[in-house]
């Protein structure tokens, strides 16, 4: 058994610990945020935080993970609460399929909590990582810009609470 | 209700008698006829019935029926928008069935930017029928004329204050053949068609909903992958899977002729026993491809099937100065980002298939066909997945799942390719080589000759086993059946080819070739992308000959008044006479209406190249798009911009990679395609509403458009045109001479 820590809950899992991360959130957790893309960490679709480090989970064993803080898309909203970037996704319309979306959210959320006022140049440097073949590159940019306006706007009004 | 019950059901109603009177008033989109001749709209001779497209249940819910399917495109939004346009009530209210072979219309594939020209028409039609009789109704009920009552968001309320719900007036009374004609809203009055409304599936999509068929998990469902043959022709020869056998979860191992398959309970156990799997298969392989390098001489040394598509006036001879260019273009592949899934159950004896195939109805009759079952006994159910772009993996997963399903009876079979499955498996768009010859005379074409050479464009499931790849590696396999050219106007190679300026002296040839080295079938505007890329090349290239500005040149052999609008509006914003001409940056310029025959795109690009070491970088783009009536005008756009940097992507870096033994192009490395980096600071799009013209399709129209304008814009920027496709790596040889 190893213990993982998924968005706030711990769940002792008794998958293989060679297994990859995202079959066990996928598989056993039942989480479908992040997706299978490539399995060679070359697309960033199956990307999760991991001690708030964005990292592709398609190639990290489960050995190493008890004790880490694992948030996958669906830790960061769901339903009617949704995160600032979430809304912003959806304020820009910033799919198609939608299969790279929540590898998307998820990289975008690692730079702004790191750096909630990148630059346009800083923003496309960090999602250089992730793969969209619809070819919404221009739409993610701009949700990720608005959320960081966002972002900045809550802090002026509350510099605790604004959260990515 | 299925197709074929729909004729029966028909006769019996017209034979009842029942008398449906709808006020005429044609408006152009009633022009979208079907294909079929039979003068109904769009596709309601698919299933002339109204219920087959619109039903309201007693409590006055309403439910739509569409027969395509959700790609990513946002079809289901914008369907939703139509029907409740015509139906007066609000499109959330509205339940949207798609793509099912046991409850909606076969409307064939969902391809070729027709979902909304056929499906949204038909719904367009049958729900402005529904509202008419639904007032018909409540007219007989009350004994009011209909000019004293109005439909208002789900209930007929009469001048009066009188006021009664439209489940109450026709629950359980739509199965009534459809008219001709439907009495439409006009578009002045629009509430929902040409709004932007949200896309209804991006919330799920952003919050880890279930959204796709990789996210079903059905009660007892197990885990299944595939080891595929390490190439084409590859034969399973020898295989001690005993060890595997045992091997923690695995629940079978499922075998036939070359066909190779491992079941486990949960997934990664299925992972890891294919591993094992595919180390203790041992194959026989030909080499079976020709050299890449020699791969545009192989193919046109196969023999092909000529046609003339035009012959007009009297183009020069041979012996008369000409332009003369040859263009070629490398194997492409769709490159969905997510490996093709399905999910299927042998129950009851009909085999359930969730499926992302563009084409449920002929896939269900080519897996019934692969099975040896009646066509009743599978049921297809369209469920989303990653964006296809045209046929790629999605219904060989199908047919896998179903083979695999059939060996459990009972146990649904959750079945997902492998990243390298899928980029090596998967039907490439096609190989090709245009040429061209022309003349310029007074600033004018004097002469066109074009040659088109390709294999074929679909090798779609089309009822036929021998499509799917699984059903080819049987021990009794089923033989791909002959390709064939898909006929103009549509085309397949030739698709675009015919040009569409005015060349007084024009003669345009197809040589069709049925061989096919590499696995080929339809991606996204198939020939068209090609075709576009060729002729707006030369365009620009002759205009610069002539000295004219390539718009002007283009404008001087432009009659349709709808082309020249495109060309002029994305002229214009572009800033096309004042742009920017320096050393090392360039704008290209190109233009077509898809298919000869739907949406119009210009398009104008800026672009820049290192000239010390001939790297590329987009810089802006803006397209001016004509779709005619525009549904949901942020999914247009979004489509045009998504189809923009996805042929950017094909035009500057991509070509299938393989040798004498097989694919060499096997992830994302191996074949790399574009990343932000490489996305330009901006993509515009403007559209020119059509109100109340016919809806002709977005999703492909910016496809050969984007690659040409792109290679023109490079061109300007290195100071050289490469006339092979991609540009990226030929551009860096010839800028930096190595």
């Amino acid at each position: 058994m190893i213990d993982l820590h998924v968005n706030g809950h711990t769940h002792p899992v008794d998958d293989d610990p060679q297994t990859p991360l995202l079959y066990v959130l996928r598989d056993t957790l039942q989480l479908n945020a992040a997706k299978f893309g490539c399995g060679l960490a070359q697309c960033g679709s199956c990307m999760v935080l991991i001690d708030d480090e964005a990292v592709p989970s398609c190639v990290m064993p489960i050995a190493g993970l008890a004790g880490k803080k694992i948030t996958t898309l669906e830790g960061l909203g769901s339903g009617a609460s949704l995160g600032t970037l979430q809304h912003a996704f959806i304020a820009e319309q910033a799919a198609q399929c939608g299969y790279c979306t929540s590898g998307m959210i998820v990289r975008a959320h690692a730079l702004l909590m790191r750096n909630p006022a990148p630059t346009d140049a800083q923003i496309r440097e960090h999602m250089e990582t992730n793969l969209c073949r619809c070819g919404v590159h221009m739409r993610v940019l701009r949700a990720v810009r608005r959320a960081s306006d966002e972002l900045q706007k809550n802090r002026k009004r509350d510099p605790q609470a604004a959260q990515p | 209700m299925s197709a074929s019950d729909d004729k029966v059901s028909r006769r019996a109603v017209l034979a009842g008698g029942t008398a449906l009177v709808v006020s005429f008033s044609l408006l152009p989109a009633l022009r979208a006829r079907s294909a079929a001749g039979s003068g109904l709209p769009g596709s309601l001779d698919r299933a002339p019935m109204l219920d087959a497209w619109i039903r309201i249940d007693e409590h006055g819910r309403v439910t739509a029926f569409t027969g395509k399917a959700e790609l990513g495109q946002g079809m289901k939004t914008a369907l939703r928008q139509i029907a409740a346009e015509e139906l007066f009530v609000t499109p959330d209210s509205i339940e949207l069935i798609t793509a099912d072979t046991e409850l909606t219309a076969n409307e064939g594939y969902t391809a070729g930017s027709h979902t909304i020209m056929d499906s949204g028409t038909a719904i367009l039609n049958a729900a402005a029928q529904v509202r008419a009789i639904v007032l018909n109704a409540a007219s007989q009920k009350w004994s009011l004329p209909e000019a004293r009552l109005r439909a208002d968001n789900g209930f007929v309320v009469s001048d009066d204050g009188k006021r009664v719900g439209y489940g109450e007036l026709v629950a359980q009374r739509l199965h009534v053949a459809p008219s001709a004609s439907s009495r439409l809203t006009s578009p002045g009055s629009y509430r929902y068609i040409g709004k932007s409304l949200p896309r209804v599936d991006i919330p799920a999509k952003v919050s880890g909903g279930v959204a796709y068929v990789h996210d079903l998990r059905l009660p007892g469902m197990v885990h299944a992958r595939i080891v595929r043959p390490p190439g084409y022709g590859a034969r399973l020869r020898d295989l001690d899977a005993s060890k595997i056998e045992h091997m923690p979860g695995v629940v079978k191992i499922v075998r036939d002729g070359s066909f190779l398959a491992v079941v486990a309970e949960r997934e990664y156990q299925a992972v890891a026993a294919m591993t094992a799997l595919a180390a203790a298969a041992k194959w026989e392989q030909p080499a079976a491809l020709p050299e890449q390098r020699e791969i545009f001489t192989h193919l046109l040394q196969q023999p092909a099937q000529t046609s003339t598509i035009l012959d007009r006036g009297t183009p020069a001879g041979e012996s008369e100065p000409a332009f003369e260019a040859t263009f070629r273009r490398n194997y492409q592949m769709h490159a969905s980002i997510g490996p093709a899934c399905a999910v299927a159950q042998s129950k009851d004896g009909v085999m359930t298939v969730w499926t992302h195939t563009q084409g449920v109805f002929p896939l269900r009759g080519a897996i019934a066909q692969m099975l040896g079952v009646d066509q009743e006994r599978v049921h297809c159910i369209h469920t989303e997945g990653s964006g296809c772009y045209g046929h790629n993996g999605a219904d060989d997963a199908a047919a896998d799942a179903a083979l695999i399903a059939a060996a459990l009876p009972g146990r649904p079979v959750r079945v997902q390719w492998m990243r390298e499955q899928e980029h090596s498996w998967e039907p490439y768009g096609s190989a090709m080589v245009t040429k061209v010859r022309a003349a310029v005379k007074d600033g004018r074409v004097s002469s066109w000759q074009y040659e088109v050479w390709s294999s074929t464009h679909s090798t779609r499931p089309s009822n036929n086993a021998g499509n799917l790849l699984a059903a080819q590696h049987l021990a009794k396999p089923h033989q791909q059946p002959p390709p064939r050219a898909i006929p103009l106007p549509d085309g397949g190679g030739d698709r675009n080819a015919i040009p569409l300026y005015t060349f007084a002296n024009a003669k345009v040839m197809h040589h069709f070739i049925p061989a096919m080295p590499l696995r080929v079938s339809s991606l996204r505007s198939l020939g068209a992308y090609m075709n576009v890329f060729t002729t707006e090349s030369v365009m620009e290239e002759l205009a610069g000959q002539a000295g004219v500005d390539p718009v002007e040149f283009r404008l001087r052999h432009l009659d349709d008044p709808r082309a020249r609008a495109v060309v002029e509006a994305a002229a214009e914003k572009f800033g096309w006479s004042r742009r920017t001409r320096a050393a090392g940056h360039g704008c290209g310029f190109a233009y077509a209406r898809y298919k000869n025959q739907s949406t119009y795109v210009a398009m104008a690009v800026e672009a820049s190249v290192d000239r010390s070491s001939g790297s590329i970088q987009l810089l802006r783009a803006v397209a001016a798009v004509d779709c005619g009536q525009a549904v949901n005008p942020d999914g247009v756009r979004n489509q045009i911009e998504g189809g923009f940097i996805q042929a950017a992507s094909w035009t500057l870096f991509e070509a299938v990679g393989f040798d004498r033994s097989g694919i060499t192009s096997r992830d994302w490395s191996s074949y790399p395609i574009l990343r932000f980096s490489s996305a330009p600071h901006s993509v515009e799009v403007h559209i020119i509403d059509r109100p109340g013209q016919p809806f002709l399709g977005a999703g492909e129209g910016a496809q050969g458009p984007a690659g040409a304008a792109v290679g023109n814009a490079v061109a300007a920027a290195a100071g050289v045109r490469i006339r092979e496709l991609p540009l990226q790596a030929a551009v860096i040889t010839a800028v930096t001479g190595s």
